[in-house]
């Protein structure tokens, strides 16, 4: 297992490599002068990167090699663009130290949170007080007092001098509920069947999960307005319905309660109704409300296949373009070769969380892998496919890569749980019971699995 | 389950997928149609603030040049040192509003060949962009000059080379200061041009080309070509009667001499006092509309002349004057018994809007630069120069990528007649309408201007057209001086009002040529 640690070591200096090269490029293009700061900027960059692999060697020695290197290029790039776009907007010159900072604590609850959970088993106990915590942390930007809206959405708390978005942590806590949840009841869930023609449909009082994630993502799409939010948690419920009991019939009902909702929701309130005909004609009206996305579609144009080079763009034209938008960015500046490495960079992330599912044994464990890949692909698709116009633009961080504290630090705790799901995937198993397939994680088992 | 976690991963993937094709759509195969898209403000960005040359007076005083700014979206702003002063000329280089001027016609030159690196890499590799400078014919001095006499007052100055066409000076006020509407600085260019659109006396006009008034009395100068030309009359004869006004046929309205005044006499005196009724006699009952017509269009009229600035306007000269009546106009008797063979000159419908015109009234209108023109043709032996302001236009090589065409635009009359006029024009001066232009040891000539706005006599267009020079044979400068009509100030007249401009002028001239 240590040839595993070391080619994370090798991963992590690559991605610690590109990090620095973009970051001196991005200085070359604008100023033409390789940034002073370059040696102490890798060095930070290189010791946090460090300190959180070795606590993996000492913590989950076994665990997948790729995600950390992964998070940790995503997480370097994203700083890049936000440091270079703060020479271009106003009032974003503390953004790259507030993302460095944000970093630094994102490393320390990934190191703290595989410390405090020697065992994904541990967290399976706390069912119910995850599934409060969850929903305390979805309402609380509506409590009044701590409640802020920014922006047209309700998602911000503000407690003294810290402001952050609970919906970020919220999506953890709930993952952990439903994956509880559905280890302990997904037999029930299979079974008890009402046929609608050649369907079955399950029994109505265990479509309660399927409902009560409706409910919540339609009390996050309505009271907050955070479009992007409420469509991650709904999907990634259903979809872990869907794999939990394996009954197609919750995924039809999932789009249809979706569908039904949606289209409820684009007739009373505007601003559905104004992202949806955006999406179906930007160009309609290019300098007001398809603004936004015209503009990363031309920033993303411009790029073409290798891009204008770090620094010599013009993303800045973008609104939110250190947030939502940062995808379309580095698409103008990196190119085509950037922008679709971003997307083989979750691709690879995601597939990695998945082969952790695949590879651990107990339910829970396997659920809760599976709701945290799901969770990290899916919210990376509706903001990319925001931006690009596949789907409906709905504001949500890019993970790793947005500026954003809640959003990073919530990531780097769900990458922390990845990783420890993993080491115990990996680990054998503590039962006596010889299982089939190789025990050191998921290389073979996708193709085996029956 | 994971059966079903393979087919999320197949899903996710075929999601991804999709993402991809997408970019691939965005980013190659849809690009250009993207980066040319008429909603994408990038190019006009990176035009906006892309080098530019500079725009120079004849001196090598920088008209316009771009300096480069530290931050912001652009990396140039266009300044424009000498703020209004040659807003005629250079226009501005708006980033909403487009250019005007110099700035729109040379755009492409002086925009040059774009190296593809950019500020930063540039410097470090040394490669250069080639952009080009526009080299102009006009006088600082002069403009100066134009500037300060006419002050506050509503009007335009022309000053030109009669031989080569060189625009030395080209003011009008209200002018405008094309720095603000040129800002990087989207908010200030947007309120200075809502301010100057606003502003009902039209600043951003370019009056010297591009806006038409009556010529009034120094449209005579194009009649008396036409007569002298056309041989039905002489300097010297006939002898027009003295009187105060003349009634053109088929009406009993009477064309009144300014002032109701009586004048008379030969052509000579016509113009040196500026009579109407004379002059309107000789235009109806010798000279008639073809002729007036053709000679006027000779000097320019009803055409744009070929000065390449944007948006310059024809000067109008009309010709209908309505239907033929089959008869001849019937000759006064005092003229008949002056001239042996009268020319037969056809009776129509409307003499009066003839007599009119002659005098540069009824629907005459001309700009500015047109009027310099027939000073011009005088002093020029007839050939209409073609103006210019730009003398040659060089890039950063060195190469010459314009140079000005020196060829007459036209002529508008004989060598012969042009000398007989620059003697008549010289006699407004010596002993006429514009006295005030008498400088010792330059030979001037002039012809002022009264133009009456519809039918208030109390609010007058002033106007002077002048040419001087160390030899009459061949005069070295040509101005046009318009000082507009102004219910404030009533009836100002050319010689009292026009012509002091034009020795200002003429002083800062002279000036300048002797240093």
């Amino acid at each position: 297992m240590r040839s595993r640690r070391n080619h994370e070591l090798a991963l992590l200096a690559v991605a610690a490599g590109i990090t620095a090269g973009a970051y001196a490029l991005a200085s070359l293009g604008r100023t033409a002068s390789i940034p002073a700061d370059l040696l102490p900027f890798l060095g930070v960059v290189f010791g946090l990167l460090l300190l959180a692999h070795l606590v993996i060697r000492r913590v989950a020695p076994q665990a997948d090699p790729t995600i950390l290197p992964i998070v940790a290029l995503l997480n370097g790039l994203g700083y890049v663009f936000i440091a270079r776009l703060s020479n271009d907007i106003s009032d974003a010159s503390s953004l790259p130290g507030q993302q460095a900072t944000w970093t630094a604590v994102g490393v320390a609850a990934f190191t703290a949170t595989l410390i405090a959970v020697p065992r994904i088993k541990v967290l399976d106990k706390y069912r119910y007080l995850a599934a409060i915590t969850g929903l305390v942390l979805l309402v609380m930007p509506l409590l009044p007092v701590i409640g802020r809206e920014f922006n047209g959405a309700r998602i911000w708390v503000s407690i003294g001098p810290i402001n952050f978005q609970p919906g970020e942590f919220a999506k953890l806590a709930l993952a952990v509920f439903v994956a509880s949840y559905l280890a302990e009841k997904r037999e029930i869930l299979q079974e008890g069947r009402v046929n609608i023609g050649p369907l079955d449909f399950p029994e109505p009082k265990h479509l309660a999960p399927v409902l009560l994630a409706w409910g919540a993502s339609l009390v996050v799409m309505v009271a907050e307005k955070d479009l992007g939010s409420s469509l991650l948690i709904f999907l990634v419920v259903v979809v872990m319905l869907w794999v939990a009991t394996a009954r197609f019939s919750y995924l039809l009902t999932g789009a249809g309660l979706f569908i039904a909702g949606s289209w409820v929701a684009s007739k009373q309130f505007g601003h559905v109704q104004d992202r949806l005909d955006i999406w179906l004609d930007p160009f309609s009206d290019p300098n007001g409300k398809g603004f936004q996305p015209v503009e990363a579609s031309f920033a993303l144009a411009n790029g073409g296949l290798t891009g204008t080079g770090p620094g010599r763009g013009e993303p800045y034209r973008i609104p939110e373009v250190e947030t939502d938008f940062i995808f379309a960015a580095i698409g103008e500046e990196l190119g085509l070769v950037g922008s679709v490495g971003i997307l083989v960079a979750f691709v690879v992330m995601v597939t990695s969380g998945l082969r952790i599912a695949i590879g651990t044994r107990d339910d829970f464990g396997k659920l809760l892998a599976t709701a945290l890949s799901a969770l990290l692909g899916i919210q990376a698709f509706i903001i990319i496919g925001g931006v690009i116009r596949v789907v409906p633009l709905t504001g949500i961080t890019l993970p790793f890569v947005s500026y954003g504290g809640s959003s990073l630090v919530a990531n780097y705790v769900l990458v922390a749980l990845l990783i420890r799901i993993s080491q115990d995937g990996a680990r054998r198993p503590d039962i006596g019971i010889e299982l089939d397939g190789p025990a050191q994680g998921g290389d073979t088992e996708m193709a085996g699995v029956t | 389950m994971n059966r079903q976690i393979v087919r999320l991963g197949v899903g996710l993937m075929a999601a991804y997928f999709v993402l991809f094709v997408q970019l691939n759509n965005i980013q190659m195969f849809g690009a250009d149609e993207l980066n040319t898209h008429p909603d994408n403000s990038r190019p006009l960005v990176a035009n906006f603030g892309a080098p530019r040359g500079e725009i120079r007076a004849a001196d090598g005083t920088v008209l316009a040049r771009s300096v480069e700014l530290e931050d912001g979206a652009f990396a140039r702003q266009r300044e424009y040192p000498t703020g209004e002063l040659f807003a005629e000329a250079t226009g501005f280089f708006s980033f909403n509003a487009g250019a005007d001027g110099l700035e729109r016609t040379w755009d492409d030159e002086l925009r040059g060949e774009q190296n593809e690196l950019a500020d930063g890499l540039r410097e470090l590799l040394g490669g250069e962009s080639t952009t080009a400078d526009v080299e102009t014919t006009l006088s600082v001095a002069l403009q100066e000059a134009a500037r300060a006499s006419l002050g506050e007052r509503r009007g335009s100055v022309v000053a030109l080379d009669p031989q080569s066409g060189a625009i030395l000076s080209m003011w009008s006020w209200p002018s405008y200061d094309p720095n603000p509407l040129s800002s990087v600085s989207t908010a200030e260019a947007d309120a200075a041009r809502r301010a100057l659109l606003s502003d009902e006396r039209k600043p951003l006009l370019p009056r010297t080309t591009r806006e038409l008034f009556f010529p009034g009395s120094t449209f005579k100068v194009v009649t008396a070509a036409a007569a002298l030309d056309a041989g039905v009359v002489e300097l010297d004869t006939p002898v027009f009667a003295n009187v105060t006004e003349y009634v053109p046929p088929l009406t009993t309205n009477p064309l009144g001499n300014f002032g109701g005044s009586n004048c008379g006499g030969p052509l000579r005196d016509l113009i040196r006092r500026s009579c109407n009724a004379g002059t309107a006699q000789l235009a109806v009952e010798l000279l008639g509309a073809d002729e007036l017509v053709d000679t006027a269009r000779d000097f320019g009229f009803d055409a744009v002349p070929p000065l390449r600035l944007p948006d310059v306007v024809a000067s109008q000269m009309p010709d209908d004057f309505g239907a033929d009546l089959g008869t001849d106009v019937e000759l006064a008797p005092d003229l008949a018994a002056q001239i042996d063979n009268p020319p037969e000159v056809p009776l129509t419908d409307d003499m009066p809007s003839l007599a009119q015109t002659s005098i540069g009234q009824f629907d005459v209108k001309a700009t500015p630069l047109q009027m310099a023109l027939v000073a011009a043709a005088v002093a020029n032996d007839g050939e209409v120069p073609r103006p210019h302001v730009v003398k040659r236009v060089v890039d950063s090589e060195g190469s010459v990528l314009h140079e000005a065409d020196l060829d007459p635009w036209k002529r508008a009359m004989s060598r012969q007649t042009s000398e007989q006029l620059r003697e008549a024009m010289v006699g407004v001066v010596a002993d006429g309408t514009a006295k005030v232009l008498q400088v010792p040891g330059l030979v001037v000539g002039a012809k002022t201007g009264t133009a009456e706005i519809g039918t208030n006599i109390e609010s007058t267009h002033a106007w002077v057209i002048v040419f001087a020079g160390d030899d009459i044979e061949r005069p070295d400068i040509a101005i046009a001086v318009l000082v507009e009509a102004d219910t404030a100030t009533g009836e100002q007249t050319g010689g009292r009002v026009a012509a002091p401009i034009a020795l200002d002028v003429l002083s800062a001239w002279q000036a300048e040529r002797g240093k």
